[in-house]
């Protein structure tokens, strides 16, 4: 398709396009010239920063589509897969849940406190935009080494952030995982998850657009935040980044909470055919995609964009990052009804343009028409590359023996539970309200309520609750890619497992370096066949996600980091298994065998300095066996605590069950080092001493590795290798290290 | 059968614990009905609750603009016809903020919001707010805010304190608050204002059930 109504490029008066300004918004030659064959002339300039931001790495994924092509996204319980704003799955009764997680990374860098805030803005719009209500948030955080001078105001900047944009529009935010890696002291990742619940008959797409069709402008107004926001974001970091601070949004949770109230309002009478929120690139994605996706034509008037600031052109409102606003395609005729909605409100409401047949985006002020281009190419006819890739040197499995303790096993425990990445986080998660909405039955942390390895949110008016997680290990992935990527998706179906939920789908949140370098490349790759060979054994399918690339600063790359959002579905919330020991004298039993793993764990990096080897394997076939048979036994009630074993190994694992309700153990294991092993596919449970043989004899026909380890005891300490430790000593230092450091 | 008792729910926009307060009321057998702050007069009601959230945004002090709501003028008359109000949270800045309690909620002395159960103390269960309440009864209680430290003149606290309307108090102080004051009712006994929220700890999926007593006392007040 060619355009054929514009001969010459329109607006003479503004900037002049050419291929020095491309290269200044990050388009090669190649694609440049790509964008004169589609226009058959020289794009004005509204139309060339349409251009670059449709063909940014953020919203074109033009580095990472031919892989993440090869990720299972079906399963007879998806009802909608990746490539709409949010994925969706069927969770019985009617009704489905909806999901996503999205990075804020740069603008969290910039601006910690806006760029979380903005980030959780966004994923909550996201959701709701397919007709659902939010009921959860979740974040995935990673920070740079504790020691570097901006760490501590990182931290306290988006904690703060990503709490006041949750807690005033009244979304409990209600787990996540902090981690902490010197990669990331000029890179820190704020991936922002929103989980949401819809009748399964009422999701709303951005496809659907007909001819006739209102467009509809919903929201805040627009200002000249945030303009270029998608091409910032496709860039590494050099230099002084504060320079970079205009192009960082700003958040106004208020305005959000109406926007959701006004637009499920909306969605609630029949007048709406397609919908999708101004993300990135705002209203060039909005407009562009439902256009694209209806097959369809679009005509918008830039004098009825509702303004905060004067004299803005096409270019800015086009390219505008402002926050809060929806583009909403209306069925003719449907205006007034819709508009008494959003006054109400107390929102603006404007009628900004049309659906046409013309195939064609056409951007139109006070008569002059500032763009007219075709829609299909802006979209199919992106760029796709597939880069080199390099993988990365398999390294040795290390030998535990070689790494003895340096101290007594339970001295080490304690050394290792006030280490920034096994130290509660309980100064974090505090800063968020986790109880508005009264559903949540499980938050953070591993006391209220028993602690669980997955947030726990009940479903309104049912005994049904959703069992909701994100993991990522890092340092396995960049050590061995493939296993890594599996890790991650294995320790996220794991969590949900040991709540008794059924892991249902995940939402990945891809973090890596500059995709230009082969070796980074090589990561991605790796992650993601990783991920798919795991989702494919595991029946976890993935139904959304993001991609975040060029976080570097200075050409140091991070650790890759596929954020994992899980999420599974339990019938009985009463049901639901926690951590904590229940009562003295019941047995302790470890499924999977005994940990023997040493490489790339916890123990290794802050016992012997030493971030190497080869990371814990995953049998995924194993991981199925063993997290079906724990299911089975939550479901049937034998079993009165669960836990997984990951960072940290058992014994940490051990202590995080006995702190919670405290309730000391008595282990007969050997006191070395294997105790912080961190193996994968292991499952840590407590039940009756009675019941303890027959369980033991059910597993082992079911040719599950399984063996008590030791029972819990009427005394408040942990007893070790002839030596014990009491609760109170742990308990300190795993709940002193992060607010003493953040005092500091 | 008998007519439930009527709790009007006031909404403001930005309130975001409209509903939970709502399922702790019917819980205890009200019936409830949400009331858009445009709105200039109530229906028959036997309790109005103004529920936490951020009003407005709260962007110039907490509770303040919600005062200036065309509902606050009916309210204001049921409360002199002695109906019961209840604030939680944002509704007790609220009612501070329009002078139907006495004080103010400052910024938390540790200057972060804070989301956690925290044992709090019912100080008086002689309240239509409180009977359910064993004396000087401890339980866990949710608490989920950033301005929660309440202040007031030093009479005024000796005033609150000789008269036996402060109703709960921390016993662990999460906010600085004076004399560790988390809720206080007014002289009538009519207008009660706290920041915890009994309103999630109301099931044993709570971890916690003795926030329903709250709402149990005003179901025998009224009914």
């Amino acid at each position: 398709m060619t355009t054929t109504a514009m001969k010459k490029t329109p607006q003479a008066n503004e900037l002049t396009v050419s291929a020095e300004l491309a290269k200044e918004h990050k388009l090669n030659a190649e694609e440049y010239a790509r964008i004169l064959k589609i226009m058959g002339r020289t794009p004005s300039f509204t139309e060339f920063g349409i251009f670059s931001a449709m063909w940014s790495e953020h919203c074109s994924y033009k580095s990472s589509r031919v892989w993440l092509a090869k990720l299972p996204t079906k399963a007879p319980w998806v009802i909608q897969g990746p490539g709409e704003n949010a994925g969706v799955i069927d969770i019985g009764d009617g009704q489905a849940a909806v999901f996503k997680m999205e990075s804020h990374n740069h603008p969290s860098f910039i601006e910690p406190y806006q760029g979380a805030a903005t980030g959780v803005g966004g994923i909550l719009r996201d959701v709701f935009t397919m007709g659902a209500r939010p009921i959860a948030n979740m974040n995935a955080l990673r920070f740079g080494d504790p020691k570097h001078p901006k760490t501590r105001a990182l931290i306290a900047g988006v904690v703060a952030g990503i709490g006041h944009y949750g807690n005033c529009v009244g979304v409990p935010t209600v787990g996540g995982e902090t981690n902490f890696h010197p990669s990331y002291n000029g890179n820190i990742l704020v991936n922002a998850m929103t989980v949401g619940l819809a009748d399964a008959d009422k999701i709303f797409y951005s496809r659907g657009a007909c001819v006739g069709d209102q467009v509809i402008y919903v929201g805040a107004k627009t200002g000249r935040d945030g303009v270029g926001g998608a091409v910032m974001s496709s860039d590494s970091f050099s230099g002084n980044v504060q320079d970079m601070r205009p192009q960082v949004q700003v958040g106004d949770p208020f305005t959000e909470k109406l926007l959701i109230e006004a637009c499920l309002e909306l969605m609630a009478t029949d007048t709406i055919t397609a919908i999708q929120d101004m993300g990135a690139a705002g209203l060039t994605s909005s407009s562009v995609e439902m256009a694209d996706k209806g097959g369809v034509g679009i005509e918008i008037h830039m004098d009825k964009i509702p303004t905060r600031e004067v004299d803005m052109t096409p270019y800015e409102m086009m390219l505008s990052e402002s926050q809060e606003r929806m583009l909403v395609i209306l069925k003719p005729g449907a205006e007034a009804q819709a508009e008494k909605i959003f006054k109400k409100w107390n929102l603006d409401f404007s009628v900004i343009g049309a659906i046409t047949d013309s195939g064609n985006l056409v951007v139109k002020m006070n008569g002059e028409t500032y763009a007219e281009m075709p829609v299909r190419p802006l979209v199919d006819d992106a760029p796709k590359y597939n880069r080199p890739t390099e993988e990365t040197p398999q390294q040795p499995t290390l030998n535990a023996a070689d790494y003895p303790l340096k101290a007594s096993a339970l001295q080490t425990l304690k050394q290792l539970l006030g280490t920034p990445d096994l130290c509660s986080r309980r100064w974090i998660f505090e800063q968020y309200d986790s109880l508005v909405r009264s559903q949540t039955a499980n938050g953070p942390g591993i006391d209220h309520n028993g602690g669980s390895d997955a947030a726990i949110v009940k479903i309104p008016n049912s005994k049904k609750a959703l069992a909701i997680t994100t993991d990522c290990t890092p340092r396995y992935c960049f050590a061995d890619p493939m296993q890594g990527g599996r890790q991650a998706v294995a320790e996220a179906w794991r969590n949900i497992t040991a709540t008794g939920a059924l892991p249902r789908a995940i939402t990945d949140n891809m973090n890596f370096g500059n995709p230009e370098k082969p070796r980074i490349m090589g990561q991605f790759a790796g992650c993601v066949m990783g991920i798919a060979e795991a989702c494919t054994v595991l029946n976890f399918p993935v139904i959304s996600g993001n991609v975040s690339l060029y976080n570097e600063t200075n050409n140091n790359g991070i650790l890759p980091t596929p954020a994992i959002g899980g999420v599974g579905v339990m019938a009985d919330v009463s049901r639901r298994m926690t951590l904590a020991f229940k009562s003295a004298g019941e047995a302790i039993i470890l499924v999977g065998g005994l940990p023997t793993h040493i490489g790339q764990t916890i123990y290794l990096r802050e016992i012997y300095d030493r971030e190497t080897g080869a990371p814990p394997p995953v049998d995924l076939a194993a991981e199925r066996k063993n997290g079906d048979a724990i299911r089975e036994l939550i479901l049937n009630l034998k079993i009165t605590a669960c836990h997984d074993i990951s960072d940290g190994g058992l014994l940490v694992a051990i202590a995080e069950m006995a702190l919670s309700k405290n309730i000391g153990a008595e282990l007969t294991i050997t006191a070395d080092a294997t105790c912080f092993g961190e193996d994968q596919a292991r499952y840590i449970f407590t039940c009756p001493a009675t019941s303890a043989v027959d369980i033991l004899a059910e597993l082992k026909t079911a040719g599950i590795p399984a063996q008590q380890i030791g029972q819990t005891i009427g005394s408040t300490a942990i007893k070790l290798g002839g030596e014990q430790i009491a609760l109170s000593e742990l308990r300190k230092v795993y709940e002193n290290w992060l607010p003493n450091y953040m005092a500091g | 059968m008998k007519k439930k008792p009527h709790a009007s729910i006031l909404v403001f926009p930005g309130t975001n614990r409209e509903h939970d307060v709502s399922l702790a009321l019917r819980t205890a057998g009200f019936e409830t009905q949400f009331i858009w702050h445009a709105e200039t007069a109530l229906p028959r009601t036997d309790l109005v609750v103004l529920p936490g959230g951020f009003s407005y945004g709260d962007y110039l002090r907490t509770g303040a603009i919600a005062t200036l709501s065309a509902v606050m003028t009916p309210v204001r008359e049921a409360a002199a016809h002695g109906v019961r109000i209840l604030g939680i949270c944002n509704g007790f800045q609220s009612l501070c903020e329009a002078g139907m309690l006495p004080g103010v909620l400052l910024r938390n002395a540790h200057m972060k919001f804070n989301c956690k159960f925290t044992p709090l103390r019912a100080e008086n269960n002689n309240t239509d707010f409180t009977r359910a309440y064993r004396a000087s009864e401890e339980f866990p209680c949710p608490i989920a805010h950033g301005d929660g430290n309440y202040t007031a003149e030093s009479d005024t606290i000796k005033m609150l304190e000789n008269s036996g309307r402060i109703v709960f108090r921390y016993a662990k102080n999460p906010n600085g608050a004076m004399n560790d004051i988390a809720g206080i009712i007014s002289a009538n006994g009519k207008i009660m204002g706290m920041m915890p929220h009994p309103e999630n700890a109301i099931s044993d999926m709570h971890g916690e059930t003795a926030g329903l007593k709250l709402f149990q006392s005003l179901y025998e007040a009224v009914a």
